[in-house]
């Protein structure tokens, strides 16, 4: 079981490593003991639902030709939830895949959509095994800012 | 110091269990947004639907301070969602949104936001939102002049009741700070600047005549000083005028935008068939009526309106009256403030209409945007009646007619309270229920329609383009004619204002909202105010006011609200593009009067728990008449047909 500082580090490097921004701190500052689970919570809800709008990308990457108006609006979606929980990565590739949406630039789409998912997927392998530990140090205690 | 008695002292108490109600489609988001309000202390309800959440705000518009909404929403456009909550409740409305963009921030400023946060929204942003809802407070006391407090004392008085212990508190001081508000006399102010006087309470009745003045004067022409001269009305002051002639011609502004997508959509159906069109002037009114009478009616009706002077009608807010399912409360009379979200919910309406098996419904998808959204969302009554004629219809997507809805629903109310205008109120009076019934019936709305359209006053030939055809011939028949008799009040109230032009729309629209609303009002709170609620928020406020909710409980809420935001905004500050612009200005008026007649109408039955719900009512009573007719014209026309059907 991970100490304390251990999984404060965990918690460090991902800011560190831009994985994650001050949203994420706000995120911490919520929970409380009315709610203790609040981070793990909100993230495990973020992952459900947009899935479904990854997902909906995929399909509409695969089109031809691409609409690239549809394709701005799921990843304004897209986006507004990445940015309310602090994913700081996936946030700027999701800006950077609407500039090429702008630009109807569908190879530039295709390649921010991938280098997208990959943040994606690389965030929620990193924030569950942070949750994990956190866990099993005893949520309040992973939940207390201790940067 | 009677003024501060029992109030708030701002800051002191509130904000705490200040009263939030949260939109957002995106789960996250909601999670995150009502996470964060309940650590401020605020009483939160979240929803993750436009609809359900202005069903919700219309349920008791005494249970939330403020709205916080997304923008990006895909049931209803989160302007849309914020013009109605402005006309129909006047509560303060924060938008939301991941997007910094200027024209978007300058979208809800003009559709009345009092505010713009962009996500992720950030604690300390949340703290400060309850300034709004004192802000507004002290707003509207200043602007009341006159001591109709009966709708706000009632209103008031309920906002106390809430459950919530933290709220209770707060809420009664909030009430309490509003009677004292009301209470207040002009002669003491705690606070010189914002001078509580009494709210000026536009009804129905109040309303006509401004509408009438203004169109005596001239759009162009009318100021304050001279169309207050005109009015004649004791205690109204100039400022009363100026504000309500501001919110009178954004509305007018609304519905011309509407007006040119109808007339857009008129060209594409390229026949305005002058039958048809008379059908929707009969708005709502002579649409259920031509309902009943005849299927062929809908044909007609359902005539593409080619001209744009149909468009015109269509979008005033006879024309609104969605055709479609007359019980589809949705009746979407709210102009399309964003037309684009309209258009979506419209097309709903619309092919819902477009089966229009069940009844002529003529309501032909312009009120389907509310309803269409109804349909989805809600249950109602109407609702399902229009649920009906939208599966079975389903196809007609070309909603721009939607914006349509909203038009109609503001006509509606105009006729409820019918201050004494709508001889045929009375006569309604005695109907509305059954009107109403008739309307409302889901299913049998349409076959209402169909079979008795009873209203069939509405007559589409008695529909004398000039002028409201008061006679409108409806009701006598024992059915719906409630409705038709709503039409009738519709138009009678309407002659003052009834510009000839309009009479067509219009009156279709008056009546076809009166009936509709009828039922709805029957029935229940219905949605359809949702829709109305654009137009008739304002026309309901009025009716309210004027019938003094007769009765019903909750309308005042919204009259005053309404009446107060008449928002006519257009979603597209004035497009006077289409010809049709004209007219519907002409027209607007009086369907503002028609809605308000029909609202007070409404209201008198009080059965409408909200006055919104009566016009939704109607139109969704007109809407089912109009699904037939929709199914003619096509998701585009059902702007236009709606109007058309209408135009009795």
């Amino acid at each position: 079981m991970a100490s304390r500082r251990q999984i404060a580090a965990m918690k460090q490097s991902l800011f560190d490593q831009d994985y994650l921004d001050e949203q994420f701190i706000q995120l911490e500052e919520l929970q409380d003991d009315a709610n203790p689970n609040f981070v793990e919570e909100i993230v495990t809800l973020y992952y459900r639902d947009s899935s479904r709008l990854v997902s909906n990308i995929e399909q509409a990457l695969e089109r031809n030709p691409l609409e690239f108006n549809r394709l701005d609006s799921l990843m304004h979606q897209f986006k507004g939830s990445s940015s309310s929980i602090g994913a700081k990565k996936v946030k700027a590739e999701c800006t950077l895949f609407r500039e090429y949406c702008r630009a109807g630039n569908a190879e530039g789409c295709k390649r921010s959509f991938q280098q997208l998912k990959r943040e994606y997927a690389t965030l929620r392998k990193k924030l569950e095994a942070y949750f994990q530990q956190a866990r099993q140090a005893g949520p309040f205690e992973a939940a207390r800012r201790s940067k | 110091m009677t003024a501060e008695t029992g109030m708030d002292d701002p800051g002191d108490q509130f904000p705490v269990g200040m009263r939030v109600l949260a939109v957002d489609d995106d789960p996250t988001c909601l999670f995150l947004l009502g996470a964060l309000l309940r650590r401020c202390q605020y009483n939160v309800t979240t929803t993750n639907q436009a609809i359900a959440a202005l069903e919700l705000l219309r349920e008791n518009r005494n249970k939330f301070d403020l709205v916080i909404s997304d923008v990006h929403m895909p049931d209803m456009d989160g302007f849309k969602l914020l013009e109605h909550v402005g006309l129909e409740m006047d509560l303060p409305v924060i938008m939301l949104s991941a997007h910094g963009d200027p024209k978007l921030v300058m979208r809800g400023i003009t559709h009345g936001a009092c505010d713009y946060l962009l996500k992720p929204v950030r604690m300390e942003e949340l703290k400060n939102i309850w300034q709004h809802v004192i802000r507004r407070r002290k707003f509207d006391s200043k602007e009341q002049n006159k001591p109709n407090n009966q709708d706000k004392q009632p209103l008031a008085g309920s906002g106390c009741s809430p459950g919530s212990a933290g709220t209770s508190n707060t809420d009664q001081k909030m009430t309490k700070k509003r009677k004292d508000q009301n209470d207040e006399d002009d002669e003491h102010e705690e606070d010189p600047s914002t001078q509580k006087k009494p709210r000026v309470v536009w009804t129905v009745e109040l309303h006509r005549k401004f509408v009438a003045a203004v169109n005596q004067l001239g759009i162009d022409k009318a100021v304050p000083k001279k169309i207050l001269d005109l009015m004649n009305v004791e205690k109204l002051t100039r400022e009363n005028v100026a504000s309500h002639l501001q919110k009178y011609r954004l509305y007018l502004k609304r519905i011309s935008c509407v007006a040119n997508q109808q007339a857009s959509l008129v060209a594409a159906l390229g026949t305005a068939d002058q039958s048809y069109w008379r059908m929707g002037s009969m708005s709502g009114l002579s649409n259920l009526h031509t309902l009943t009478a005849p299927r062929q009616f809908q044909n007609t009706v359902f005539r593409p309106l080619s001209s744009s002077g149909v468009i015109g009608r269509l979008n005033t807010p006879s024309g609104l009256v969605v055709h479609g399912s007359p019980s589809s409360r949705n009746i979407q009379f709210g102009c399309a403030q964003n037309l684009n979200n309209s258009m979506n919910d419209p097309l709903k309406f619309q092919s819902t209409i477009v089966h229009g098996n069940q009844n002529g419904n003529l309501v032909l998808g312009i009120t389907g945007y509310s309803e269409r959204d109804q349909l989805q969302h809600h249950k109602h009554k109407s609702i399902s009646s229009v649920q009906d004629m939208a599966n079975a219809s389903c196809s007609h997507t070309s909603l721009p007619s939607v914006r349509n809805n909203s038009f109609m629903v503001a006509a509606r109310p105009q006729n409820t309270q019918g201050g004494g205008a709508n001889e045929n109120l009375s006569s309604i009076d005695s109907q509305p229920s059954e009107i109403s019934r008739s309307l409302l019936d889901h299913g049998s709305c349409g076959a209402n329609w169909s079979n008795g359209v009873q209203p069939t006053q509405i007559l589409p030939s008695s529909y004398p383009p000039t002028g409201f055809p008061r006679q409108l011939g409806f009701l006598p028949s024992s059915n719906p004619s409630g409705s038709s008799s709503i039409t009738l009040m519709y138009s009678q109230s309407h002659d003052a204002t009834a510009n000839a032009n309009s009479q067509g729309g219009i009156n279709s629209s008056g009546h076809m909202s009166s009936n509709v609303q009828f039922r709805g009002w029957e029935d229940r709170n219905q949605d359809a105010a949702y829709r109305s609620n654009v137009l008739c928020s304002s026309l309901n406020s009025l009716i309210h006011e004027n019938s003094g909710v007769s009765g019903s409980a909750s309308p005042s809420p919204t009259d005053p609200a309404f009446y107060r935001n008449l928002n006519f905004n257009c979603g597209n500050p004035i497009q006077t593009k289409h010809d049709g612009f004209a007219k519907l200005a002409e027209e607007i008026p009086l369907r503002q009067d028609q809605g308000y007649i029909i609202h007070q109408q409404m209201a008198q039955q009080s059965r409408i728990s909200n006055n919104l719900g009566s016009l939704d009512d109607l139109v969704g009573s007109l809407m089912k008449q109009d699904k037939d007719k929709v199914k003619l014209l096509d998701g585009d026309l059902i702007c236009n047909n709606y109007t058309v059907g209408t135009s009795m």
